[in-house]
């Protein structure tokens, strides 16, 4: 048992444990589960401006969900101080493929040659976090939802612009990983 | 909730329902930490099972967002069925999203996905990880208050 909550929680547990959110919310107040909506939220919160898409009643609409994203931030925390850090156990395909475009470091949850302070003051981990942060903000907002919200809430659900959401998701990602990155990691 | 008069209604919203929705807050709260903990642990934030995915190279995040949907599915189709009620007594219903051109879905989505790649996130782990990223600065804070007792 210590073992399994020490591991790597298999996918048929991890994914179940994920869907089951969608339910939760449900029941807990009729609540939508998608949790990109708290980027807008926090926009209007934070900064409406004089744009129209950040002028409404936030608390109203939107508290709910902050509140459930403070609890992420708080659940994230905890469990990155009470699980054991360990290296992410990727296949032994993707370490030599990514350790040939340059990524050295496999210590963590993301390699530090592009997630770290130092790395945000070179150009490719500028990319890597800044404009790739942007693009999630940006797109997120335009297709109103992300992984959570369509691949998740709104496949269950059975949206068709969920579904061509998730096929832009996948196009994005793989534009990314196949023509982007190794750009990315090898030349800048 | 009947909106006879605008200010009988803001009455309302004044005194009973805060009180009411203070303590479903505390609810989401609850299910937002189960939700941050699940993600992290479950590794779905890591960049680097990001890349093992769009590289096709494991079945694992396949199988944790097909499991994910296929129990969300089974879940709100039950609900449905039994016509569930939230704690609040609300009837829970899912509003549709509206397709329109369909563009916003495909362009903005594949904006999302190039995102997603680069910073091998999406905003849920992206504020998990804010929180393990947190988690190192009150390190650092907690250290530096402890500093005079500590030995050196």
């Amino acid at each position: 048992m210590t073992a399994f909550f020490n591991g790597e929680w298999p996918w048929y547990v991890a994914g179940p444990l994920i869907g089951l959110f969608v339910p939760a919310l449900l029941i807990a107040g009729n609540k939508v589960f998608g949790i990109s909506s708290n980027l807008r939220h926090l926009c209007a919160a934070i900064a409406p401006g004089k744009v129209e898409h950040f002028r409404y009643d936030w608390k109203r609409s939107g508290l709910w969900n902050l509140v459930f994203l403070s609890g992420v931030l708080i659940g994230g925390f905890l469990a990155a101080h009470s699980a054991a850090a360990h290296a992410i156990a990727i296949s032994p395909a993707t370490k030599a493929l990514l350790s040939h475009q340059g990524i050295h470091d496999f210590s963590g949850v993301a390699p530090r040659e592009l997630f770290s302070w130092h790395a945000l003051l070179t150009l490719r981990g500028f990319v890597s976090i800044v404009i790739g942060g942007f693009l999630v903000g940006f797109g997120t907002a335009y297709a109103g939802g992300c992984t959570s919200g369509h691949a998740i809430s709104g496949l269950a659900n059975f949206q068709l612009p969920s579904l061509i959401a998730v096929f832009g998701f996948f196009a994005g990602g793989l534009l990314a990983t196949y023509f982007i990155l190794p750009f990315v990691i090898g030349v800048l | 909730m009947t909106t006879s008069s605008g200010l009988e209604y803001q009455e309302c919203g004044a005194s009973g329902e805060t009180q009411t929705r203070n303590g479903y807050l505390l609810v989401y709260l609850l299910l937002g930490v189960a939700f941050g903990y699940v993600l992290t642990r479950s590794e779905v934030l890591s960049w680097f099972r990001i890349q093992e995915m769009f590289h096709f190279q494991s079945f694992r995040m396949y199988g944790i967002i097909g499991s994910a949907v296929v129990t969300a599915a089974l879940s709100v189709a039950l609900i449905k069925r039994i016509g569930l009620k939230s704690i609040s007594g609300e009837k829970i219903s899912i509003p549709p999203k509206h397709l329109g051109s369909g563009i916003r879905y495909a362009a903005g989505g594949t904006l999302f996905g190039l995102g997603w790649a680069l910073t091998g996130a999406c905003p849920g782990p992206l504020f998990a990880l804010i929180g393990a990223g947190a988690s190192a600065l009150a390190g650092t804070w907690i250290y530096g208050w402890l500093r005079p007792r500590l030995p050196h």
